[in-house]
């Protein structure tokens, strides 16, 4: 039996197309606007939403001592200064700092929780059933496979998102970089980067 | 409820299959699908605990072959049935064939009647309940014990909240465990940040 195309009676499981085509019907018929919701949405996840807003973050606390002490302190206030926000449910941003003997990295083991207004929609992976079971349990080894070797004297500390409060990982700023702009530091800052699964 | 959704630790998994700066979308559908199912909460059709219920609900044959978004979506269409927007009978006219759906609820609860407060660096141990509705605590930190952090502000309690059932609001704690006290001798070396409700919480017992 193939779960994707056949029920346990055997009758014909609608194509997902069609599902969605449903249920965006039946919102429809409630006056809802699910057409006019999906453009909206879709300008959201692509223009607004996006990891350039959490590396502005990240760039400002490496130049400006007092924003990170205030980003670590409170990081929805801080984030304001950017005019950033997030969701009302989300009640909660906790910045989390690399440094040379501490790596941060985050996951959410029971969904796919992220800070997705601060640091982008998670990618695939990141909801993935390999990275929610084994993150937790065998860090070391999953940020090895991802390409990220860490020195056995940094200690791991792995985040799961199990509540409305929400994370975002402060890389360390590269060598190399002294002098270098705001704007210039924010363009190397990634997705992965703020979730911990790479270095900046 | 211990199911399918709650994979901390879960062994036997493969490779992450990882890309650096993938898409997050691979379909117009996809994003329709997480489109609609956020359009349901804004207009106050369901709120994200019962969003994520009815993900957990889903037989975990179907979660397990399910993409991400067709999780949503099940999710999305369950509610819908369940709050009386439309039948399943009528929503599987539409969709020209069988539509599957999330099984059906149980009883929520509400909080604990006694609840603590901790201050950081106090020693906890997460209760040993076994919830059969919603619950945010993954089965990894049951009856384990960790070191308080910090506190949050305070946020509706999932197991109730996904359940219709009246709570008050209540802190989480970020609770820092040692990866060798979750799975002895079965862990590599690191802490684990779990943010942990109040209700589920006790004072560990001095050793």
């Amino acid at each position: 039996m193939s779960i994707s195309t056949e029920s346990p009676s055997g009758e014909r499981i609608a194509s997902i197309e069609d599902r969605l085509a449903a249920i965006e019907s039946v919102l429809e018929d409630r006056a809802m606007q699910p057409a006019a919701f999906v453009e909206t949405f879709n300008h959201w996840a692509t223009e607004e939403w996006i990891p350039e807003n959490g590396a502005r973050v990240v760039a400002k606390a490496w130049c400006e001592p007092d924003f990170r002490e205030r980003l670590l302190a409170d990081g929805i206030t801080a984030i304001r200064e950017l005019g950033l926000t997030m969701p009302a449910h989300h009640r909660h941003l906790v910045a989390l700092e690399n440094t040379e003997t501490v790596h941060n990295v985050i996951c959410c083991t029971l969904c796919s929780c992220t800070a997705f207004t601060v640091i982008g929609l998670p990618p695939d992976w990141y909801k993935d059933l390999e990275y929610r079971a084994r993150v937790v349990r065998e860090s070391r080894s999953v940020l090895r496979e991802m390409g990220l070797e860490l020195a056995p004297h940094i200690e791991i500390r792995v985040w799961d998102t199990t509540a409305d409060t929400r994370y975002m990982v402060l890389p360390e700023r590269p060598p190399g970089t002294e002098g270098w702009s705001q704007e210039q530091l924010t363009a190397m800052v990634t997705k992965e980067g703020m979730i911990g699964v790479a270095k900046v | 409820m211990n199911g399918m959704h709650d994979l901390g630790g879960k062994e036997g998994f493969g490779p992450i299959r990882y890309a650096p700066n993938a898409p997050v979308f691979h379909a117009p559908w996809e994003v329709r699908a997480n489109a609609l199912y956020s359009l349901a909460v804004k207009q106050g059709v369901y709120n994200m605990d019962e969003y994520r219920y009815a993900i957990e609900r889903m037989e975990p044959r179907h979660y397990l072959s399910a993409s991400y978004y067709e999780r949503s979506l099940t999710s999305l269409a369950s509610l819908c049935v369940e709050k009386g927007l439309v039948s399943r009978d009528e929503l599987e006219r539409r969709a020209g064939g069988v539509f599957p759906l999330a099984r059906p609820t149980v009883a929520g609860r509400t909080n604990q009647p006694e609840r603590q407060r901790f201050e950081a660096g106090d020693l906890v141990r997460v209760r040993s309940d076994h919830v059969s509705g919603h619950v945010r605590m993954p089965g990894y930190i049951r009856g384990k014990t960790g070191r308080i952090i910090s506190e949050s502000p305070p946020y509706p309690f999932p197991d109730a909240h996904a359940h219709g059932v009246d709570a008050q609001t209540e802190p989480t704690y970020d609770v820092q465990f040692d990866s060798l006290e979750l799975w002895p001798d079965a862990a590599e070396p690191a802490k684990v940040h779990v943010a942990v409700f109040q209700s589920y919480l006790e004072r560990a017992p001095r050793s």
